[in-house]
Parts: C-alpha cells; sequence; structure tokens
C-alpha cells in the first residue's frame, strides 16, 4: 500500500459512508503537518475505534462541543512555541458544529485563531440514531420527525450556518461535497494558505440515515448540487468569489433516491417548497 | 483511569473490514482506464490504488463492496461481481 497514507483502511463505517470519503480527502488535502481536532461524532466514532486509530496525524478528541477550543488552545501553544509551519483543523457533523459546538466555533472564530473548522454535513445525528440537527433539510424523516398524518417530517429549513461563519468577518467561507471531489480538495488547500479562521462544510450523504444504497453516495451527493439543494459557494473577505454553474436537474430526482423523503412522491405541495427553495438558490447565486 | 486514551497511528488497519461485503465486489477490469483516479478519490476505505493507465486495484482485505468506484469510473471499466 501506499506510504503516504494519513487515514487509514480499516475503519469502522458503513459502506459507502460519504463523511469517510471527505475525511480522507481533506487529510490528504491537508498534509501531514497538521493537527485534527475532532468532536463527538460518527466520524470520531469510526476512525478511532479503542484501541485502533485509523489517523496518521495527531488527533485529538475530547467532547462533543469543544473541538473549536481544543483546536484554539493547540493553535496557541504552537504560536507560542514559534511553530508557524503546523497547521490545524477542527472539524466535526453537523450536529457537533451547528448545533451542540456552535458556542465554542463561533468563538474561536470571533477570536481570530489560524483554524479551519470543518462541518461534515449528514443533516442528521447518524450516529446516535437519525435524530434531526438544526442542519437537517425540510421534510426528511428522522426518528424525532417522524411522518405521519399531519407531519411531512422535518418541519424546518437547514441553519444557515455559513452566513453565520460569514457573520464573524472571516476570511474564507465555502461549501463543498463528496460529489465533487477535485473541488472539495482545492478548496481545502485553498483555505490552508490563508491565515485566520475558516470555514468549510462538506455535503456527505449517509447510505443508513438518508436510507439510500450504499453505491449511491456520489450520485446523490451530486444531485444535491445539480438540483441547486446544495450551491458550491465560497466567500473570500465576505465577497462570494465562485458559485459552481450547475445544469439545474429537478428536485425530485434528489429526492427520489432516498427513502427518508419516499413520503413526498406523491405530494406535490411540498416537492414545491423544495423546489422552491433549490429555485431561490440558483437565483441568489446565479447558479445556472 | 480518568487519564487520557492512547491509540497508535494507522491501527485501523489490524480491522480487515473486507469481511463486511455483502454478496459482491468491484473487479477492476485495466482495459478502458485511463488513470483519472476518481476511484480513488471516491473510495470511502482508502483501500484503492494505482499509478498509470489500466494498473488501478483494489486491497479486498478492506473493500465493503460499497460499488462508489463503480459509480464514478467514467469508462465503465470497473463492475461489480459475485464476491466468492
Amino acid at each position: 500500500m501506499r506510504e503516504d497514507i494519513l487515514f487509514a483502511s480499516g475503519h469502522t463505517a458503513c459502506a459507502g459512508c460519504g463523511q469517510a470519503i471527505a475525511a480522507r480527502l481533506v487529510i490528504e488535502s491537508a498534509g501531514p503537518n497538521t493537527i485534527i481536532a475532532n468532536n463527538t461524532g460518527c466520524l470520531e466514532v469510526f476512525s478511532t475505534k479503542y484501541p485502533e486509530s485509523s489517523w496518521g496525524v495527531p488527533w485529538i478528541h475530547s467532547l462533543f462541543e469543544n473541538a473549536a477550543a481544543v483546536a484554539s488552545g493547540i493553535e496557541s501553544a504552537l504560536q507560542y512555541l514559534g511553530k508557524k509551519n503546523i497547521q490545524v483543523i477542527a472539524q466535526a457533523g453537523d450536529g457537533g458544529t451547528a448545533d451542540i459546538g456552535l458556542q465554542a466555533l463561533s468563538g474561536m472564530w470571533e477570536r481570530g485563531h489560524n483554524i479551519l473548522s470543518i462541518c461534515y454535513d449528514n443533516e442528521a445525528y447518524m450516529n446516535t440514531g437519525i435524530q434531526r440537527s438544526s442542519l437537517t433539510p425540510l421534510d426528511s424523516e428522522t426518528t424525532t420527525t417522524p411522518v405521519g398524518e399531519k407531519s411531512f417530517g422535518n418541519p424546518t429549513l437547514k441553519k444557515p450556518v455559513a452566513e453565520i461563519a460569514l457573520a464573524h468577518g472571516i476570511p474564507y467561507v465555502a461549501t463543498a461535497s463528496v460529489g465533487f471531489p477535485q473541488d472539495l480538495q482545492k478548496k481545502i488547500k485553498k483555505a490552508l494558505s490563508i491565515r485566520g479562521p475558516k470555514y468549510i462544510q462538506i455535503h456527505v450523504p449517509c447510505p443508513l440515515g438518508w436510507r439510500h444504497e450504499p453505491n449511491l453516495t456520489y450520485r446523490i451527493a451530486r444531485l444535491a448540487v445539480e438540483t441547486g439543494l446544495y450551491p458550491l459557494i465560497e466567500y473570500e473577505n465576505g465577497v462570494l468569489s465562485s458559485a459552481r454553474k450547475i445544469s439545474v436537474v429537478a428536485v425530485e430526482e434528489y429526492l427520489k433516491l432516498q427513502a427518508r423523503f419516499k413520503h413526498l412522491l406523491n405530494n406535490e405541495e411540498e416537492i414545491k417548497k423544495i423546489q422552491e427553495i433549490a429555485n431561490n438558490n440558483i437565483k441568489r447565486y446565479s447558479l445556472s | 483511569m480518568f487519564g487520557p486514551i492512547f491509540s497508535k497511528p494507522l491501527s485501523s488497519k489490524n480491522n480487515k473490514t473486507g469481511s463486511w461485503r455483502m454478496g459482491k465486489r468491484p473487479k477492476f477490469l485495466q482495459t478502458n482506464c485511463i488513470a483519472c483516479r476518481m476511484c480513488i478519490l471516491i473510495c470511502p476505505e482508502g483501500c484503492i490504488e494505482g499509478e498509470d493507465k489500466n494498473t488501478y486495484h483494489c486491497d479486498y482485505d478492506y473493500c465493503k463492496g460499497c460499488g462508489n468506484c463503480v459509480e464514478i469510473c467514467p469508462r465503465q471499466d470497473i463492475v461489480m461481481i459475485e464476491d466468492k
């Protein structure tokens, strides 16, 4: 096998795990001079099944909410020691980023630490049994937003975490997807070339929680982008610097591959609402 | 008992997750490969390697048989076959 491995095989992610793809692409782009602090979540659990670890770089897990605070301490210590060529990454899932870890993350952005924070967005708490998070999309079925006579699943929209990050005035904010692995790698490298706090949110399909076949991870990730539901955008110094153009696919094409949306398939009204979200994104970022 | 716990780097290689496969595994035909490396990029296990055209293969000790390499290959040079 290759000698430059930084994220080893043998981890216990489900077959077709989008987060495992993204995590490997991130650390391979960042390179060996990196220290990672990880919030609790799927990634933490499947990559460090005690007494084993998949990581080839220094990696620390403390609590669910504090990877950003731990990373801040690491970055400050490196600065004190005068070690300038070591990068620090704070990473978490969508729950650890948008709900439980948001306070520590906000502090890290606000204090201006030279850290890249990454959110692996699989749109629910998959590790504990698919409970909704604030990044769960509209009408998605989870165990805490069940579908019934009066419910179409999750009633809320995704929390605009990228905009929250932007409001802190940080120099680089981007979204990426495992459906576009080269774009993802480019954004990680670009982010790490910029000093200060950076935020990248990566869309990572979850075969278990989204209830799709494991081989569809790549196709579903691409469709999320091509429908306009997950625009790939980049902000540098608060200004929109790139938005990936799309061919515009109808949202049904994305929804129908996932059983978490299967209750919507004959519900034109709800699909219209989701198409509206995509249309707004397409207009707002001039995607087509 | 409450101190930090350490693990050796890359020690997850001890888990031979290839045993997770559910009856199918990818076969790298090595005939139309253009060495675009997309299969390497998309593999959740990171168990595919190769350099030049038609040299790509995966490590069945770790491959969980998800089939995303088949999906991403632009030349249909990877197919799923019965796992024996």
